[in-house]
């Protein structure tokens, strides 16, 4: 077993995976629902930052991307597949991705930012991500039969 | 919006960038927030770790930053039953969706996956949808 994939590595590797992406949150000024709404707020004063920060996010993860297929390729042999067990598009991944803009429209929090939130100690935080729990368990027991 | 919103939503976003990249290479894993933490209400196993590390530097990055002198503007002026159902509704729509902002807004997006094209699509519209329901008609 090699040192990059060791238990410990991996979970540094993962903790400052989550640690600069709650600082790259919190510099882009994504952990502000009031940040967020402006930009879904199209008829209001719209605010564009949040298509900056996707643009940042998207650029730097395909360029980062590029040389991590080159590099898998090259160590192993084989390319390694970063591909959901899931592939066609359903009436899940419709309605559960219209079901959560609704959420997310409602307060302007989505799962990253009210995590980051949390330490704040603010109440509303911790409602949302105590009801966000509600849901993941929700969602668990309604489709237990239908999983695997 | 001015210059230096622009510099930040840029390097914020790259940060978000590289953060899902070092998941990808090291951990094989993809960075869907909703995914990685919801993973973390199955029974302990292996995976179990990884997704706990993750979680604690996600909400670690606050506390430093303000230790680095930074603050964190949160404006949130809803009630908490609309919290509640906010909280609720994207709790139990990234999970049949399979996915949130990170998971198909920009890891999916980044691999050109027409699911979360479809998603981020889906999400978007319904999201604006709800805003402009709550600050222009109701």
């Amino acid at each position: 077993m090699s040192y990059k994939q060791s238990v410990a590595f991996l979970i540094f590797s993962a903790f400052l995976s989550g640690l600069v992406f709650g600082l790259g949150l919190i510099v882009a000024q994504m952990t502000n629902p009031a940040k967020v709404l402006g930009f879904l707020d199209v008829a209001g004063a719209w605010d564009p930052s949040l298509a900056f920060v996707m643009m940042g996010a998207l650029i730097t993860l395909a360029v980062l991307q590029f040389f991590i297929k080159g590099s898998c390729k090259h160590n192993s042999g084989k390319v390694v597949q970063h591909r959901s067990i899931h592939s066609k598009i359903d009436y899940k991944l419709i309605i559960g991705s219209s079901i959560f803009g609704i959420g997310w429209g409602l307060s302007g929090l989505c799962p990253g930012p009210a995590l980051v939130g949390v330490t704040s100690g603010l109440t509303g935080i911790l409602v949302f991500v105590i009801a966000m729990f509600a849901g993941f368990i929700g969602f668990n027991l309604i489709h237990q039969q239908d999983k695997l | 919006m001015t210059y230096s919103t622009l510099l930040s939503s840029l390097s914020g976003g790259a940060l978000i960038g590289l953060a899902a990249a070092i998941l990808q290479y090291f951990n094989y894993q993809i960075a869907g927030i909703s995914g990685v933490v919801a993973g973390l209400l199955k029974p302990w196993q292996v995976d179990s770790a990884w997704r706990l590390a993750f979680l604690i530097g996600l909400m670690i990055s606050a506390l430093l930053w303000v230790l680095m002198g930074g603050n964190i503007p949160i404006e949130l002026n809803n009630t908490y039953g609309v919290l509640a159902l906010s909280g609720l509704l994207v709790g139990y729509g990234t999970r049949l969706g399979n996915g949130c902002t990170s998971g198909h807004g920009i890891c999916g997006l980044a691999r050109l996956s027409p699911r979360s094209l479809v998603a981020t699509a889906c999400f978007m519209l319904t999201a604006g949808l709800t805003v402009y329901g709550v600050q222009h008609v109701l």
